[in-house]
């Protein structure tokens, strides 16, 4: 077995058991951060695939950008006396009905494919340099509505954040 | 070389993950980490099946734009939640169930 099949169970499994985690902690905070370190673990999956610059962005915008945001509104939104907030678990047997059966069709599905890789595929500066082209040639016109998609949602979500006050008063 | 089944199996685990937390879980933060985890689980397939090809990167290509799509969701969704959360004084999802007071 070699180095990167060791590292890829490796961080596979981190980021199983911390999902798994996520579904049965009842503290919002720790959920946060188990949640950061699944994400950090998929990065490294990235990194493990030759998808390095995906990788770095999954750590700069989720575990950067998005994690913080989140903590920011569990802090938010918990009430003031300073105890941890909890979550009810109580729609579990919905939960079961919803994703079991999904999880048995899904790996039934996969189980009947082969799907065989080349092997060969661009690595290393190649592949990153490979990712800026594409996207600045053929992904142009997507790339420009991704960040007009951006713009929009940022001033969308500072308007709804702050009309808030207006509401109260 | 990594068995490009693993991988797949991988992320059919975690989106059942995510989407069992957003079902089990009664509050709106919660729901937004289990799509967060769902949104995921998707890109792992895309990165995983751009490995089958030697020149073309457009499965990374993709999940760049799942991330973009991911983030605007988190925004939006955090602003909509704080704003509930001032008016109803609770992120239960269960507990807002009228349209206007």
């Amino acid at each position: 077995m070699s180095g990167v099949l060791i590292l890829f169970y490796f961080f596979g499994s981190v980021a199983l058991l911390s999902a798994l985690a996520i579904l049965f902690i009842r503290n919002v905070f720790h959920a946060a951060l188990l949640l950061l370190m699944c994400l950090l673990a998929v990065a490294a999956l990235f990194v493990l695939m030759h998808a390095e610059f995906v990788g770095v962005t999954q750590i700069l915008v989720y575990a950067g950008g998005v994690l913080t945001l989140i903590i920011f509104g569990i802090m938010l939104t918990s009430k003031i006396d300073g105890k941890a907030m909890m979550v009810k678990n109580n729609k579990w047997l919905a939960g079961m009905l919803a994703g079991l059966p999904m999880l048995f069709i899904l790996i039934t599905l996969l189980k009947q494919h082969s799907f065989q890789s080349s092997g060969k595929f661009m690595t290393g500066d190649a592949a990153i340099k490979q990712v800026g082209v594409t996207i600045m040639s053929d992904y142009v016109l997507a790339f420009e509505i991704a960040g007009l998609l951006l713009l929009v949602a940022l001033i969308a979500a500072v308007v709804t954040a702050t009309t808030s006050k207006k509401n109260d008063a | 070389m990594i068995p490009i089944q693993h991988i797949l199996f991988l992320g059919a685990t975690l989106f059942v993950m995510g989407l069992m937390v957003v079902v089990v879980k009664r509050n709106a933060i919660m729901i937004l980490l289990g799509i967060e985890l769902m949104l995921n689980a998707s890109n792992l397939n895309l990165v995983a099946f751009n490995t089958h090809h030697i020149t073309h990167m457009d499965g990374q290509i993709f999940s760049l734009f799942v991330i973009v799509i991911a983030v605007c969701e988190a925004a939006v969704g955090l602003a909509i939640i704080l704003n509930v959360y001032q008016f109803y004084k609770s992120s239960v999802p269960d507990d807002i169930n009228t349209l206007k007071d």
